[in-house]
């Protein structure tokens, strides 16, 4: 072996092996990276992001479903009952515990996204002759969810409450959502 | 060999001489499929190594001439489909032919993957040959799975929903990861899309990896009922005429079966619900995968209950992939150093009550998790049977094979393969026979 070969403990030739290597790595990682990302909702689908609800026409105890982000989201103008059972759940008797004052912008109106917290299906109850489980609300059919008043899970496998999609009522008859 | 086109370095025609000696395409195909010597004793199991190629090559076949005729778009697709089915010349035999060639290529693969585990086929040197196979198994429920969303049925749908949703199960990044496979926020356009690019990318990525599938088995040789080696050319025939000749009347026998589907009960296997049109904001009352998901799906609802700080949706998601890990892990899972079960008194048992637990399996991932399995016995309900057969699956993999192999007492094997199959009759005389047979 030749002298410049002897480099056992290695220093200089592990440092350029290793050098050349992390910048292979942070190249391969900066090409790959466009291509994971073309994956992600585009600008396109972004922009269809919001949607606007006219809600003069709903009555009390009504249940209405729209599309928002190709997702149903459930606006339910609650009764006086279904708003006092709501409000008078105990925290501890929750899985994913939240008030209902935290779920709601004015207690008259909940607007939940309708897509079970489980693996996605959209839980019955919107039509009056829907089932709608053992707390009132919504129940999932797919693997048996049940959610109460508030869009709250209350029994089976979903791990969480039906999400509550940012919104804002524009006036007293219309909301925007997104 | 009689008609000796592409011997090597032998009589070919002059043009193959040529291209041989610059590729060697010619003396490999001669080397690999002709010549290659496999054990004389295989029984019809040994069929469906042959079937699944031609499968493969059938379900790629159709799918790029449907492709011609398929738009993937959400408001086109489920129309292009039916176009397809009345109006495109024989689009409805090429639909049929894919549709049901995906479930008798599960078919085939069930059974595959069954006589290896009987047989011991993935006990050394035949590891990594087993882990391949696995692989391909693993992209094809990948391909079937991003197949049956094309149509854009309800099921469709609905499926891809549930599927895709497995992910969100992830600790913290889930939801990224669930948004990021859909390109938008809900299974939409953008997801039929790729789904479309990726169920045509998917086959080819099999197709490579079947080649590797290949390599290793002609590494290492067949294995063969008995699980014992070949010690010599008295024990193995070549796989040209012998093996070839036995494949075309297991192919015939399987293409002629699933042929009586195709053309007499088309729709046998599907969900009447994949004919009305994907409604996004209608789920179906009972959404169920395809037959040949159904076992792993059971798995997936079985587990309904907390594990200590895994929740019940992550924890049935470990569970469906953790059932496929298993498989990976399995030929350092089973110590016994005796392959064939027809040699493993005890583990034979435990093969049938397997293959009976996964059959049930499959009944369970079909049902309402809260309907009662026999009418009128409320008390034992679906979901019951869930927690049995799946708890089951894992004991066996994890606890009942490590555990046989200390404790199993096989019984004596075969000193050869000739000496088992021609009791007693001299390896000379086989020879000799063989011999006579090739001239
Ligand atoms: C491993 C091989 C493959 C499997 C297991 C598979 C599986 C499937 C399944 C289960 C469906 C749904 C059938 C239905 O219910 O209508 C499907 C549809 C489709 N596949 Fe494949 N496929 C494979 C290969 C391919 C290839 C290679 C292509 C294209 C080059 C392709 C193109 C299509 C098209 C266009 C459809 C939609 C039309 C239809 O639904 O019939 N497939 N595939
Ligand atoms: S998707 Fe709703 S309970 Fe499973």
């Amino acid at each position: 072996m030749s002298d410049d070969t002897q480099d056992h403990d290695g220093s200089r030739r592990d440092f350029l092996y290793l050098s050349a290597g992390a910048f292979g790595a942070v190249g391969l990682g900066a090409a790959l990276w466009p291509f994971i990302s073309s994956m992600n909702p585009s600008a396109d689908v972004l922009a269809l992001s919001t949607t606007e609800v006219d809600i003069s026409q709903i009555e009390v105890g009504q249940r209405v479903t729209v599309k928002w982000q190709g997702k149903p989201v459930f606006i339910d103008r609650r009764t006086p009952k279904a708003i006092s059972e709501a409000e008078s759940t105990d925290l501890v008797d929750l899985r994913d515990p939240q008030t209902d004052a935290d779920r709601v912008a004015q207690p008259d109106w909940l607007v939940v996204v309708g897509v079970c917290t489980h693996l996605g299906c959209v839980p019955k109850g919107q039509k009056p002759s829907e089932k709608r489980g053992n707390w009132g609300g919504w129940f999932c059919p797919c693997h048996s969810s049940h959610y109460d008043t508030s869009g709250r899970i209350r029994q089976g496998p979903a791990p969480l409450n039906l999400p509550v999609p940012p919104y804002k009522f524009l006036n007293d008859t219309n909301i925007k959502i997104g | 060999m009689s008609a000796g086109t592409h011997q090597t370095g032998g009589t070919g025609s002059g043009l193959v001489k040529w291209i041989d000696s610059r590729l060697p395409v010619f003396s490999y195909m001669q080397k690999e499929y002709a010549e290659f010597e496999a054990p004389k004793n295989f029984n019809w199991f040994w069929n469906f190594g042959a079937i699944l190629t031609f499968m493969l090559v059938l379900m790629i076949m159709t799918g790029v001439f449907l492709a011609m005729q398929y738009t993937p778009h959400t408001s086109l697709a489920f129309d292009s489909v039916e176009r397809i089915m009345r109006d495109v010349n024989f689009g409805w035999l090429l639909r049929y032919l894919h549709a049901n060639g995906a479930t008798f290529f599960f078919i085939a693969i069930y059974i595959h993957m069954f006589r290896g585990m009987y047989y011991g086929s993935y006990k050394g040197p035949r590891e990594l040959l087993w882990m391949l196979g696995v692989v391909i198994f693993l992209l094809m429920m990948a391909t079937a799975f991003m197949g049956y969303v094309l149509p854009w049925g309800q099921m469709s749908f609905w499926g891809a929903t549930v599927i895709t949703n497995l992910f969100s199960a992830i600790p913290l990044v889930g939801d990224s990861i669930v948004t990021l496979l859909w390109g938008g926020f809900s299974v939409d356009n953008p997801t039929l899309n790729r789904f479309f690019a990726l169920h045509y990318l998917f086959p080819f990525l099999i197709f490579g990896v079947v080649i590797l599938h290949v390599i290793a088995l002609h590494v290492t040789g067949s294995n063969n009922p008995l699980g014992v080696d070949p010690k010599g050319p008295q024990d193995t025939v070549p796989f040209h005429p012998y093996y070839t000749m036995k494949d075309s009347v297991g192919l015939a026998v399987f293409v002629t079966i699933m042929a009586a589907f195709v053309f007499f009960a088309p729709n046998f296997f599907g969900e009447p619900e994949n004919y009305l049109e994907a409604a996004p904001l209608v789920t179906p009352a009972h959404i169920v995968p395809e037959w040949y998901f159904l076992p792993f799906f059971a798995i997936l609802r079985s587990v309904d209950f907390n594990i200590w700080f895994i929740d019940a949706k992550l924890g049935g998601v470990l569970a469906m992939f953790g059932s496929i890990g298993v498989l990976f892990i399995l030929p350092w899972l089973d110590k016994s150093p005796v392959r064939s079960a027809n040699f493993r008194p005890i583990y034979k048992w435990f093969f049938w009550i397997l293959l009976l637990d996964c059959i049930v399996l499959g009944y369970v991932g079909g049902k309402p998790t809260g309907d009662p399995v026999v009418a009128g016995v409320e008390w034992f309900k679906v979901i019951h049977l869930g927690y049995i057969t799946t708890f089951w699956y894992f004991f066996h993999f994890l606890i009942l094979l490590p555990l046989l192999g200390i404790f199993e007492r096989p019984k004596p094997l075969p000193k050869s393969i000739s000496e088992a199959v021609l009791g007693g009759r001299t390896p000379g005389a086989t020879a000799n026979a063989k011999q006579m047979e090739k001239a």
